[in-house]
């Protein structure tokens, strides 16, 4: 076809060839491009390794979930679905982008496959794609500049804010659009003006209205417009593609990458160091991660993939208490951090130790790796692997805060926390008369055998409280029949905190006992009611048999008909179940509790607007229960409030540590008497049928 | 600066439950678990972070069994350089004096600048610093809470007093100090620290090699008796589960007038 206009490939101003330009914008795009792009790919040649190049059909399929569909986005409604139109819109028109730079050489060139009717339909699409990116950009920009999300705010102690970065970005991709669309709106025009049957230009759109607007300028404006539009668009585009290594927006180009290699087993915890055996620990020099080249090249790949968009912090129950803890900030920081010590022009600055530089001893501890912002998190950062990194690096230097001292001792030397004697392990279950009467509980701490072992754990061993959640829980699993034992003082800690506190020997040691003592039992399987002990003995351990929470066997008795529940409806009790973190967001287990639950006949039962993956973390368990944070309230009183707003007055939960914190915030506000919290496990044991 | 700090190995009374035994000897010690003296351990940091500064070493010594090393590979786990064990046959029921008069003996063999001391063990009577400093005839300050090195003459010591006031003090070197907790914030000694220092050679000196007789070390005060003392006037005991013994606390303290409802 004719071209209505002289095209860049062949046009001329005072007589030098623009195609001088069309060839020299590229190229000292694409060498800065690289050379930016070796300078950012530097500090990870001083990482340390990550396995990540396993399970390719799984990290196919999160790509495709996670990033090409976007899966995360909508859970921020608006900012979700104004980026899934810019995403959309760059993905199509890529094709675009990469066809102009070369057409502005060849002027011929048609991208492949895209030569005959398919190049119609793409041609229409992107016309749409160009429009929608730039209302998204006006949006986004609307968003930025005028309702400032309260997410996006830079606390004065994390430097200034960030949203000049934004709107320069929304103004370059806003720019390229308008260029893109008036280089092929000119050339329609001028189509048209010379009665040449102009490309299909689909109506609405942006290169649409240039087209309708321009049919009457004179064709040497036409011309000169056509030409510049042409390489606006291509300085822009070669601008934006330099620029996007500098800052949030290197997203754009880490984000594939970044969600492929993303973590696939929720809940574990990464190995000291990838390729070293446990039974190899003790030859390491140096535990975890104390200075920048200690994180893995897929850690430092999540600092450059933030797009600082908040979500993390806003979900981050230790953010919402006042806690010194913004993970949005914990990548930014060390994002920042990569980019001055591995600086573009210059000498690499020398290393300097993390804790005590850009992040805070009390910021590491305060984190109760509930998982929340994981969850959040659209590009699949992580964090709890860093923070037990970080804090393996601390108690390695000795680094640990006198409040958890004592309680790691006790662990080492008592087999748990509290420094209890280890005989009193199952008194639980001996020393009580009234429930021993009821249901004798078999201890082989002296042998014998079960067929289910229940692994109680040190806080449902040993606090006054929850121990009677524990006896709730040998009743029902006496009543469904089944045959179980209790491990006694051969039992220690499942160690789930200790690893999670960075003391990983600790953990090592806990882990080597309970295994052979739970092996030694010949259980066929292995029952607890605490999800952290849950979580530890099903992703920390190796080689033991399966591990239920005590809710699923309860399930399947009361399906079986083993155990019968009867009920008036409790009049006047609202109950909300609060999903426990190491149940729910760690373990995937949000229906089967809800299910127990409303198999009590008449139960009233309402949800809690943060609920199921966006619950809200009571404050932490384990070692959390002694850690004194710096905070401005309690994390359990935010959530008892969230109970009270639901319109409940029951807290269902799953948890001891949720129970302990509950508790004590149901108390600390002033809430006695009109909110109450029971166990799953109590609530079902009281509603058994006789 | 060289500094000695004197250390020992007690039943953690927080991760014990402490009983007198059956025939009033001693305390039950089936099932005990030990660990290193409170004190001793904020006097080992005190060390480490004086040497840190002005350089030199910090040599950790105990008076026990067999047992007591593992103290002190805890304590060179968080940063002493050296260990010595005194143990023999002969010191097993040493008095607080006895303790003293090993530790001077073991202290005459070396050269020390500065010697630190608990200011009390979780179960003994806090004599041991105050003797030692008379045996060595040194000056001797107790309950230490701040120590600042002047130069490799003098040191300025702060000392706690009664009512939350704080002393100064200048001594001449070499010293005796007993450390009060909170003087720092010990750092944590986990088990890889530990098994770090699992292969170092740690000396033992007996009471031959100290030089010392059996006079020198037996005992001058002997126990009589170890009992939990009967209830005085006026005392009650409250039983029941925490929440039982807090309502019973509350509504005495109500009814006797130490709370206003």
């Amino acid at each position: 076809m004719e071209p209505a206009l002289i095209p860049p490939a062949e046009a001329a101003v005072l007589g030098i060839p623009t195609i001088i330009f069309s060839v020299l914008i590229p190229v000292a795009g694409v060498a800065l491009f690289a050379y930016i792009m070796a300078k950012r790919i530097a500090p990870l040649v001083f990482s340390n390794p990550d396995f990540r190049f396993d399970r390719i059909p799984e990290r196919v399929a999160a790509v495709f979930k996670l990033w090409l569909a976007q899966w995360k986005q909508p859970r921020y409604r608006l900012a979700g679905v104004i980026h899934i139109m810019l995403f959309a819109g760059f993905i199509i028109l890529s094709i675009r982008s990469s066809s102009l730079v070369v057409i502005g050489i060849y002027n011929d060139f048609v991208f492949p496959g895209l030569g005959g009717a398919l190049g119609h339909v793409y041609n229409f699409f992107k016309d749409y794609a160009a429009t929608l990116v730039l209302v998204a950009a006006l949006m986004a920009a609307w968003r930025r500049g005028i309702t400032k999300p309260k997410r996006y705010d830079v606390p004065e102690k994390y430097g200034k804010p960030h949203t000049g970065e934004a709107l320069f970005v929304l103004a370059m991709i806003s720019g390229l659009m308008i260029t893109e669309s008036l280089f092929e709106g000119t050339e329609a025009a001028a189509a048209v003006q010379k009665g040449l049957e102009p490309e299909f230009i689909a109506p609405l759109t942006l290169a649409w209205l240039f087209k309708a607007t321009m049919t009457a300028m004179p064709e040497g404006g036409l011309q000169a417009l056509h030409v510049i539009a042409y390489y606006i668009h291509d300085l822009i585009f070669f601008s934006f593609l330099c620029f996007l290594p500098l800052g949030k927006h290197f997203h754009v180009i880490t984000s594939l990458f970044n969600v492929y290699f993303l973590k696939l087993d929720k809940g574990a915890v990464k190995p000291v160091k990838w390729g070293v055996d446990d039974e190899k620990l003790d030859e390491l020099e140096s535990f975890g991660v104390k200075t920048f080249e200690d994180f893995t090249w897929k850690h430092m790949l999540d600092f450059y993939s933030c797009a600082d968009c908040g979500r993390c912090s806003d979900q981050c129950p230790a953010n919402a208490v006042g806690r010194p803890l913004s993970p949005r900030f914990i990548s930014i920081k060390a994002r920042d951090y990569a980019f001055s010590h591995y600086p573009l022009k210059g000498r690499l600055k020398e290393s300097e130790p993390l804790i005590g530089g850009i992040y805070e001893e009390d910021e590491i501890w305060s984190c109760t790796t509930c998982g929340a912002c994981e969850e959040e998190c659209p590009l699949m950062i992580e964090y709890i692997d860093k923070m037990v990194d970080l804090r393996r690096g601390m108690v390695d230097e000795g680094n640990v805060p006198q409040s958890l001292q004592k309680p790691l001792s006790a662990l080492e030397k008592r087999g748990n926390p509290w420094g209890k004697m280890e005989k009193k392990r199952a008194e639980w279950a001996t020393k009580d008369k009234e429930f021993k009467a009821e249901c004798e509980v078999k201890v082989l701490e002296k042998g014998g055998d079960a067929e289910t072992l229940f692994f109680v754990d040190s806080i449902s061993s040993y606090d006054d409280r929850i121990i009677q959640i524990t006896q709730s829980a040998a009743r029902l699993l006496r009543t469904a029949g089944i045959d179980f034992g209790v491990l006694g003082k051969l039992e220690k800690d499942s160690g789930h905190e200790a690893r999670r506190f960075g003391e990983e020997m600790l953990f090592q040691t806990l882990k080597e006992m309970n295994t052979e003592a739970i092996l030694a039992t010949g259980a066929r399987r292995i029952v607890t009611a605490d999800p952290h002990a849950y979580n530890a003995l099903k992703k920390d351990y190796s080689g033991l048999p399966p591990v239920l929470h005590i809710s699923e066997l309860i399930a399947e008795a009361i399906q079986s008909g083993s155990i019968r529940l009867n009920g008036n409806g409790d009049p006047g009790k609202v109950y909300t179940y609060h999903d426990p973190c190491y149940l729910g967001r760690h373990n995937n287990m949000y229906d089967i509790p809800r299910d127990v639950l409303d198999a009590i006949p008449g139960i009233q039962r309402v949800e809690m607007e943060k609920s199921r993956d966006r619950s809200f973390c009571c404050g932490g368990g384990g070692l959390m229960l002694f850690y004194e944070p710096i905070e401005e309230q309690r994390m359990g009183q935010l959530r008892v409030e969230m109970a009270k707003a639901a319109g409940a007055n029951v807290i269902v939960t799953a948890c001891p540590f949720c129970m302990v914190n509950m508790e004590d915030a149901i108390k600390t506000s002033g809430l006695e008497g009109e909110m109450e919290a029971i166990d799953l496990v109590e609530l079902i044991d009281r509603h058994q049928a006789a | 600066m060289e500094i000695l700090v004197c250390v020992k190995r007690v039943p953690d009374t927080s991760e014990n439950e402490i009983q007198v035994n059956s025939s009033g000897t001693d305390i039950e010690r089936d099932d005990l678990v030990y660990s290193v003296n409170e004190w001793d351990n904020y006097a080992v940091e005190e060390a480490i972070q004086i040497r840190d500064r002005v350089g030199g070493s910090v040599t950790v010594m105990t008076v026990g069994d067999d047992e007591s090393e593992e103290v002190l590979r805890r304590e060179m786990a968080m940063g002493a350089d050296n260990g010595i064990l005194l143990s023999d046959d002969a010191f097993e029921n040493a008095d607080g004096r006895a303790v003293a008069s090993i530790l001077k003996a073991a202290i005459d063999k070396g050269k020390y600048d500065l010697i630190l001391t608990g200011a009390q063990a979780d179960d003994g009577a806090g004599q041991v610093g105050g003797m030692l400093a008379a045996m060595l005839d040194v000056p001797y300050a107790s309950l230490v809470n701040i120590i600042e090195t002047i130069d490799d003459q003098k040191i300025k010591v702060g000392r706690e007093i009664a009512g939350g006031n704080q002393e100064m003090n200048e001594m001449n070197l070499p010293c005796v100090l007993s450390i009060q907790t909170g003087i720092n914030e010990p750092r944590y000694v986990g088990i890889r620290g530990i098994r770090k220092v699992a292969s170092v050679e740690i000396p033992t000196m007996g009471a031959g090699d100290l030089g010392l007789d059996a006079d020198a070390v037996a005992p001058k005060v002997k126990r009589l008796d170890y009992f939990v003392p009967d209830m005085g006037e006026g005392a009650e005991m409250l039983e029941g589960s925490t929440e039982e013994i807090i309502e019973k606390l509350m509504e005495l303290l109500k009814a006797k007038g130490g709370i206003k409802s």
